[in-house]
């Protein structure tokens, strides 16, 4: 008995050698990335564009480690419970040697709840919400977008320097809506102990009555505006804000509004004068950047948006913190990636040991409608490492790992 | 929060909603005609803006802008009349609701389709011609277009009246909607008179997304954001009642403006934001109205439709070759895991197919034998769900406890819904158990502190001895299948024979001595316990859980489970829902149009199995016996 | 003492007296017809009899218990099965189920969830489908069967809690000539047998006048008439109401000749 197993499990792997597929295997690092595409095509084309990009230039030059690194994508459905599902696809049926990915922040959370269950490597690459590195954060989650705070921290200087008193605040009514209002709400009031909020819009996300909203605004007649709506819904409120005369002889300060995502489909509508967070591709003069543009310009007759750089940075990341691991084994990988620097379009970057916050910033500007076009002028790179809590107080935030 | 601005955002609510009412006229038409619950038709809302964009891009913005609006209005028209004459029209003898599961699939493939060819950014449209600016209105710029939408409205309600009650053929639409079976026999060609009005609501949604044009960009959300509001129009207005829907839209609209206007609120210390209530007034709405008036503010008691499909055949007792069959499955199932050590996969979405089989029977219990439609069926399985992780972790309960525990909370909650919903019967019932999931779910969504709010909640995972996926599956296996033979017996049982007779003739059953509505209350609830179970299965399986586990999504793939197995086949739900998972998850990892081609596999299966798939091979086996009626 | 004593039944209908204080009364093993024209009152006081209307006034009292404001269930608990002017069977159940299914509920088994119900009583339900001739076909579908078929079908299902007393309204609607007379016939033979009571409205002056031991004249709501055939015939009250110019009577006359 015991010998014909033996003899069949032979049969089995002189098979199995035999196939390309399995030794071709042996030379690749899996990257296994899971994303909403079908529910948020409008961020996450160009960023898997900017995966590509990253993928055939690393590829090109040989590789990691020696092998070739190979990127299976899967569609989340934007619901954390099939999320959970593609990933345990992805570990298990292809093998995959890390995990990257999500937008959304619920999907993100699950992720990252699944890889310390899991003892699985993790890099969220876009996700905002802060408790993905404090609340929830554990030991093999890493995260490269600057969150909800660091944007909002970048903000609020800007928005105390314009001594405004009443401000009233629009947002989605989910958590990144949420946590962005209270966070602001709370750095701003710090910055200028004077200030005062005299309203607050929730709107559902995706459906702003934005005619309404927008008089309710303007009926509680603040200084300033600070905005945290993005996509339709800020499509909608702008050009209501614009009809109705809401941003009239007001400052607005708006989150993420500077992404070529959101500020291209506003064209001529866009405004002018808020201050944003957003990513200029225009404008940025740096060798890495312009290299960058070029590179993704040649490949995909197309401009970069703030989601390509995101893509390709965070493929850039698994890389070198693989090469720095010398390996994909999971706890080697941890240790690598505290402190890991990595060179992006934006400049260095570094995945702090304490929180694994990756240090990427955001250029913050005002915006300009230029030929019936916006964009942002007057903008400046702004370091991530500079808005992020000290490591004593992000240990408070987070559990031990 | 002066008087003249509460004046100005009751105009606000007007534009809003003409904006509604197109829409939902189209709806209402569709529904109260052909009785088919149109999920697309948020979808051709969608298309209505689409196309508009693109005319008007084409012709240079402009004056063209109202031509291209009536252009899209029609475009969408015709191919409401194509869709018709080549999908629906064949399916129409199919037992009832069947027509939604190919509505479903179309959402599916037009949502693909949209992005296909127009690509994923956000595209706003042009100002209107003549409307781009604002007049002032008590010291506030108002948009002169949302004046004209004030008008637009009862101007399409008026020409609507005026086309039902002045013409011939609204008097048709007017009869066919009392009783489409009489239309049918006065000769009137009852195909072609669905083909018109299914024509006709289609060009109503068409031409309420063009007409938005101006005021919101196209985008590939539009179909969802739309068709929910939409259906609360239509049911709170009472079904196939054109003024009710006007009635509703405006009540819905305005509510939305007063919330707004009122923004956060200071009552008895208590701070409430009214703007946050916006996320599910029209719902709370519904189930107001439906509470109080079982058939919507304007609508009569739906007459029982008299042919409404093929009738459902006897239970007939497990057979042999039934059994075999059944045990064959449950060898294969019991040494899976043994089988696919090489590929762990397999385990992982077994879990998943097991636990969309148990929340699909669950939900096929009371749409198949009891004959109520729950378009909120998910709301049980989140309340299962959401009570295991809440107890887990706040209650540090035992995980094996908290399967026993979690379930009963689930059934609670049905009871309470329950009892309100069984007053209720056909699409307000179905509707009702709608508007209450969308209250559980906002409530989900909302308690931050408690529920974790959008984010839902992680740390859900199973005890040590369970945390091997095989492990985890023998438990999914043992608890499903007991949970599923458990079903069936009831429903071979008096109970289920009593559920049965109910929902097939209520008079003889009351006149027998059936307390229907009581029966329906007790299956009600037997049906949100074993959605429980599902909902806390699932929550350990994925060590997380999120509002969408009871949002109206999950509901629709519940009842797409649930027809695309069969309706009236015992195994329905389990075949349609794992058919369905299965699809689902190839589909989407072999596919970039993975919408579009399970859309279109779903479409066929449609065509193909008209009584379901688990009903086809029923047929196939069985048919015969089913005719001669012999007992085999 | 009768099985059935109902007095000063009356209701309205928004203003409009459906039925203006009646009183009748029914004995073990009468069968009492129901007649009168259209909008006499006939379905009004049927459908107050077997609970789906509640009378506004008045009394029906049923061996001396009291109807008004009971449901339909409860009267059938009390002993009164009713057949529909519709048939009314469960389609997705064979015939002999349907006959279990009253069965079950009259032994209140109904929320029983384990046994299985096909096998409750089936001889005792196959027994009742003989009487009315049905038992050949007791495995078929109930969605299959003949219109007639299933009249009788429904016949059974009202005797499995071996009623006092049978509601059944307009019995032969919708039958040809030849099923009418053997469904009547059928009844009459159960009534005897049985000793139980039927109250019957009917269109078809040929069945009443052939099987109604005693008959009821309604018109606008008030009863006008009141005894055997013979005597309804000739009763001049009727003749002015019911038969209007006499045509309809005397071919209906005729017609009794023919069948007789």
């Amino acid at each position: 008995m015991m010998g014909r197993t033996t003899l069949a499990a032979a049969v089995i792997t002189t098979c199995v050698a035999a196939m390309p597929a399995a030794g071709y295997a042996q030379n690749v690092i899996k990257i296994g990335e899971v994303n909403s595409y079908k529910a948020q095509p409008a961020f996450l084309e160009p960023y898997k564009k900017g995966m590509e990009l990253a993928l055939d230039e690393i590829n090109a030059a040989g590789g990691v480690n020696g092998k070739k690194l190979e990127l299976i994508t899967r569609d989340d459905n934007a619901n954390p419970g099939d999320a959970v599902r593609v990933a345990e696809e992805l570990v298990s049926r292809e093998k995959v040697d890390v995990l990257t990915g999500t937008f959304l922040s619920h999907i993100g959370l699950a992720l990252t709840d699944f890889a310390r269950q899991k003892k699985f490597f993790f890099l969220a690459a876009e996700p905002l919400t802060d408790k993905i590195v404090w609340d929830n954060g554990n030991r093999y989650t890493f995260r490269l977008r600057p969150s909800t705070y660091m944007q909002v921290a970048m903000l609020v200087p800007e928005a105390a320097a314009l001594k405004k008193k009443r401000w009233a605040l629009v947002y989605p009514n989910y958590e990144y809506g949420q946590s962005a209002v209270a966070t602001f709400k709370k750095l701003l009031k710090a910055a200028q102990p004077d200030v005062e909020f005299v309203t607050e819009q929730a709107p559902p996300l995706g459906k702003v009555d934005a005619g309404s909203v927008v008089q309710a605004l303007a009926d509680a007649r603040p200084d300033a505006i600070f905005n945290v709506l993005f996509g339709a819904d800020l499509l909608k409120f702008v050009r209501e804000g614009n009809t109705r005369g809401l941003f009239q002889g007001r400052e607005v300060v708006s989150l993420l509004t500077g992404e070529p995502e959101y500020m291209d489909p506003l064209k001529d509508e866009a405004p002018n004068g808020w201050i944003v967070t957003g990513y200029p591709w225009y404008g940025i003069q740096t060798p890495e950047h312009k290299a960058f543009v070029t590179a993704y310009q040649a490949k995909f007759k197309d401009y970069p948006r703030l989601g390509s750089v995101v893509g390709y940075s965070a493929i850039k990341s698994l890389a070198e913190g693989i090469k720095k691991a010398k390996s994909t084994d999971t706890e080697k990988l941890v240790a690598a990636f505290k402190g890991l620097q990595v060179d992006t379009p934006f400049g260095k970057i570094t995945y702090r040991a304490e929180d694994h916050q990756s240090t990427m910033g955001a250029y913050v500007g005002r915006t300009k409608n230029e030929d019936g076009k916006g964009v942002m002028v007057n903008y400046r790179y702004l370091d991530g490492a500079k808005f992020l809590p000290a490591a004593a107080e992000v240990k408070k935030l987070r559990p031990a790992d | 929060m002066s008087f003249s601005s509460f004046i100005v955002q009751v105009l606000n609510g007007l534009a809003g909603a003409s904006s509604l009412f197109l829409v939902a006229a189209g709806l209402s038409l569709i529904f109260g005609v052909t009785r088919i619950v149109n999920f697309a038709h948020g979808s051709l809302y969608m298309l209505g803006i689409y196309v508009a964009y693109s005319l008007t891009e084409s012709v240079g913005g402009g004056l063209g802008f109202w031509p291209a609006v009536l252009l899209s209005a029609i475009a969408v028209g015709v191919l409401g009349a194509v869709v018709e004459v080549l999908l629906l029209r064949r399916i129409y003898h199919a037992p009832e609701l069947f027509q939604l599961l190919a509505t479903f699939a179309l959402v599916l493939v037009i949502k693909d389709a949209a992005l296909w060819i127009w690509g994923p950014e956000e595209l706003l449209g042009p100002r209107a011609p003549g409307l781009a600016g604002s007049v002032s209105i008590l010291g506030r710029q108002f948009p002169s277009y949302d004046l004209f939408l004030i008008v637009v409205g009862p101007v399409v309600l008026g020409s609507l009246w005026l086309l039902l009650t002045r013409t011939r053929w609204g008097t048709l639409v007017r009869a066919a909607t009392q009783d489409r079976e009489m239309v049918g026999a006065l000769g009137v060609n009852q195909a072609w008179l669905f083909t018109a009005v299914f024509a006709l609501g289609a060009l109503l949604a068409g031409l309420g997304g063009a007409l938005q044009l101006p005021r919101e960009p196209a985008n590939l959300e539009l179909d969802l954001h739309t068709i929910g509001a939409a259906f609360v129009v239509v049911v709170v207005g009472g079904m196939g009642s054109i003024p009710g829907a006007y009635v509703a839209a405006l009540l819905i609209a305005e509510l939305k403006a007063l919330c707004i206007w009122l923004g956060v609120v200071e009552v008895f210390g208590f701070t409430i934001s009214f703007s946050k209530l916006t996320l599910v007034v029209e719902f709370l709405v519904m189930a107001v109205v439906l509470v109080v008036r079982p058939w919507g503010l304007m609508g009569r008691p739906q007459a029982p439709s008299r042919h409404a499909g093929t009738v459902e055949a006897p239970l007939r007792p497990v057979d042999n070759l039934f059994k075999a069959g059944a045990a064959l499955l449950l060898l294969v199932l019991t040494v899976l895991p043994a089988l696919t050590t090489q590929t762990p996969y397999v385990t992982v979405l077994m879990i998943d197919l097991l636990i969309a089989a148990l929340f699909a029977t669950s939900l096929h219990f009371i749409m198949g034998p009891a004959g109520m439609h729950s378009f909120g069926h998910a709301a049980y399985f989140g309340l299962g769900a959401y009570a295991a992780a809440l107890l887990v972790r706040s209650l540090q309960l035992p995980m094996e406890l908290t399967l026993v525990v979690a379930p009963l909370v689930a059934a609670a909650g049905a009871l309470v819904v329950g009892w309100f919903s069984v007053r209720l019967s056909g699409v307000y019932l179905a509707m009702l158990t709608l508007a209450f999931a969308q209250i559980a779910w906002a409530i989900v969504y909302q308690w931050d502190t408690v529920t974790g709010g959008s984010n839902g909640l992680t740390g859900v995972w199973p005890s040590a001895w369970l945390a091997d996926k095989a492990a985890y599956y023998y438990l999914t296996l043992v608890l499903v299948i007991l949970s599923m033979l458990w079903l069936k017996r009831c429903l071979y049982a008096p109970f289920g024979y009593a559920m049965r007779a109910g929902r097939d003739s209520p008079l003889r059953a009351d006149a027998v001595g059936i307390d229907v509505k009581r029966m329906q209350w007790v299956a009600f609830v037997i049906a949100g316990l074993f959605a429980g179970v599902a909902g806390a299965l699932f929550a350990f399986s994925k060590g997380s859980i999120s509002p969408e586990s009871l949002h109206v999504g999950k509901s629709v793939d519940g009842l797409v489970m649930v027809l695309l197995g069969g309706l009236q086949t015992l195994t329905g739900g389990a075949v349609g829902a794992v058919t369905f998972t299965w699809l689902h998850d190839t589909v989407a990892r072999n596919t970039e149009y993975w919408k579009a081609m399970l859309g279109a596999i779903i479409l066929i299966l449609v065509l193909l199995f008209p009584q379901g798939i688990a009903g086809f091979v029923r047929q196939i086996i069985y048919g015969k016996r089913d005719e001669i009626g012999g007992r085999a | 003492m009768s099985l059935l004593r109902v007095s000063g039944l009356g209701k309205s209908f928004g203003g409009v007296k459906a039925v203006d204080g009646i009183d009748f009364e029914l004995n073990a093993g009468e069968l009492l017809a129901l007649i009168g024209p259209n909008g006499a009152g006939k379905s009004t006081t049927f459908n107050m009899v077997n609970g789906q209307l509640r009378a506004d006034v008045g009394s029906i009292r049923f061996n001396g218990t009291e109807l008004v404001g009971l449901k339909p269930r409860e009267i059938w608990r009390l002993g009164v099965g009713r057949t529909f002017q519709i048939a009314q069977t469960f389609s997705s159940l064979t015939v002999v189920e349907n006959v279990q299914m009253a069965l079950i509920s009259a032994d209140r088994k109904l929320f029983s969830m384990w046994r299985p119900a096909a096998s409750h009583k089936r001889a005792e339900a196959l027994e009742l489908l003989a009487q009315v001739g049905m038992a050949g076909q007791a495995d078929r579908p109930c969605s299959v069967l003949a219109y007639g078929d299933v009249k009788r079908v429904e016949l059974a299902i009202a005797l499995a809690n071996d009623p006092k007393l049978l509601l059944m309204d307009e019995p032969t609607a919708g039958m040809a000539p030849k099923e009418r007379n053997e469904l009547m016939a059928l009844t009459k033979e159960l009534v005897v047998q049985r000793n139980m009571a039927v109250l019957f409205t009917e269109h078809s002056m040929d069945v009443v006048f052939a099987y109604a031991d005693r008959m009821i004249v309604l018109a606008r709501g008030r009863l006008i008439a009141e005894g055997k055939p013979n005597e309804i015939r000739d009763h001049p009250k009727v003749q002015e109401v019911y038969f209007g110019s006499g045509k309809t009577f005397e071919k209906d006359k005729m017609a009794l000749k023919v069948a007789t």
